[in-house]
């Protein structure tokens, strides 16, 4: 088949996308298209190793440090770095880009993945982060050595890691959020609250239950302004505060892109014909949780969607049948933070009740298990400090009965 | 296959004793232990390991 596959996004969904093509059958050739300039790298260590690295700020030591592994299969990939997809018509299969080049292809696989929400608050420019690229992460390292205090809007999971890695490098640290408790949206209140009590006893201070309505300072940030009139005074602002979808480019197509991109659940974008979607941009049904079409952002979402999203498209190319079996990935991941580490599977987020099935909430480091239910089914899991050697039993908990 | 493990990298996630428990296993103190050399009807298994490892430390050379 010498059919033209074309991939927008080159983080890790587009590499395992171009892996999984090659996988599947496809040889014609492969273009993947990445708005970074950097070759596809790992993101979850920028929040904690990039930010702890003691080495200097040279960014290629740093991405290698980060890169992915390519496979071998993928050597005549072209990879156009730097380009940003600004435009596509999915009736004449073109892509544009921002240096005003035309792609045509035959396949599309969309993986433009998110990008950093920033707050829209008054107050200097200056000291505001994000942490979402190597870039970002660069310019919060550079940042950092001369600060000695910092706030981090949103206590989820990037908030909590970044606040860790500020509050070990010696920076007093606060995390403001406006839900009662860390955590709260991810894991309940249950978890959540145990994570942000055992922070605290480590020395990282949280403002929950409150809104940020203002940043001070005249050239740049010195503090920021709450919604009960208090200031905490700040050298840096590091908004965590979620994602906003890169599907611009797919306007006008008639998508629904009203929470990432529309799929079925082979990963199929609904309304066009040979464009798939992988990555944490894909709302697609996953058969373990109902059939609901959810977007995942956990990080094992981009290689299970790329793999199945491949199958799909080759076999769309080639007019044959797609994989009979239902999609059914088990999301998977996992948080250091400080001494704890949480390794979860399911949808922990999904759940009404929370079980804790073994361990001490006032005792996290000795090693909790928490279980989550939907409905009285088994929708998540959480463990916090357990050996790793329990994890098989905790991810089967979630195989489809077979049928 | 050839197997490698970066254990300067590793930190004992175990994803790729899920994924692949024919090369990697984590002891019982929490330690991964592997295989060097794995027969290369593995291929796909091994290489998922790869995959999923959350630090990348997994290398995997065929032949």
């Amino acid at each position: 088949m010498t059919a033209h596959v074309v991939v927008v996004g080159a983080s890790l969904g587009g590499l395992r996308a171009a892996e999984q093509l090659r996988a599947a059958g496809h040889g014609g050739p492969i273009t993947v298209v990445g708005e970074e300039i950097h070759l596809p790298y790992n993101r979850p260590p920028l929040s904690k190793d990039v930010l702890a690295d003691a080495g200097d700020d040279d960014v290629e030591r740093l991405h290698t440090g980060l890169a992915f592994r390519r496979r071998a299969s993928i050597d005549d990939v072209e990879f156009l770095l730097g380009r940003r997809a600004v435009a596509s018509d999915l009736v004449a299969r073109t892509v544009s880009l921002d240096d005003g080049t035309t792609l045509a292809y035959d396949g599309l696989v969309v993986a433009t993945g998110l990008r950093a929400r920033r707050l829209p608050l008054p107050g200097p420019a200056a000291g505001r982060h994000v942490i979402r690229t190597l870039d970002d992460a660069l310019g919060l390292r550079s940042a950092i050595r001369t600060t000695a205090t910092a706030v981090v809007i949103g206590a989820g999971f990037v908030g909590c890691e970044t606040a860790a890695s500020l509050h070990r490098l010696g920076i007093r640290v606060t995390v403001v959020d406006p839900f009662p408790v860390a955590f709260e949206r991810a894991l309940g209140p249950l978890l959540g609250g145990a994570i942000q009590r055992h922070l605290e006893t480590a020395g990282v201070r949280f403002r929950t239950g409150t809104g940020v309505v203002s940043y001070t300072g005249s050239h740049a940030i010195s503090g920021v302004t709450l919604d009960d009139g208090t200031t905490v005074s700040a050298g840096l602002v590091v908004e965590a505060v979620g994602s906003a979808c890169n599907t611009e480019w797919l306007a006008g197509n008639g998508l629904d892109l009203s929470d990432g991109v529309l799929t079925d659940n082979d990963l199929r974008v609904l309304g066009v014909d040979r464009v798939v979607a992988v990555g944490d941009i894909a709302r697609f049904p996953n058969a373990l949780f109902g059939g609901d079409p959810r977007r995942v952002e956990h990080w094992s979402m981009p290689t299970d969607t790329a793999k199945r999203a491949a199958t799909t498209l080759v076999a769309d190319l080639a007019g044959a049948p797609a994989m009979a079996a239902p999609f059914a990935p088990i999301p998977s991941f996992w948080s250091d933070l400080l001494d704890l580490r949480l390794q979860a599977f399911g949808s922990p987020a999904l759940g009404d009740t929370a079980v804790v099935e073994s361990g001490d909430l006032d005792h996290l480091a000795d090693g909790v298990l928490v279980t989550y239910l939907r409905e009285g089914r088994l929708v998540g899991n959480v463990a916090v400090n357990l050996p790793p050697v329990r994890q098989r039993a905790l991810r089967d908990a979630f195989l489809l009965p077979v049928s | 296959m050839k197997i490698t493990v970066d254990l300067d990298k590793c930190q004992d996630h175990g994803q790729c004793a899920i994924a692949a428990p024919v090369a990697f296993r984590m002891n019982d103190e929490g330690n991964l232990e592997y295989e060097t050399t794995v027969d290369d009807s593995y291929l796909d298994e091994v290489e998922e390991a790869a995959d999923v490892c959350p630090v990348q430390a997994i290398l995997v050379a065929q032949g």
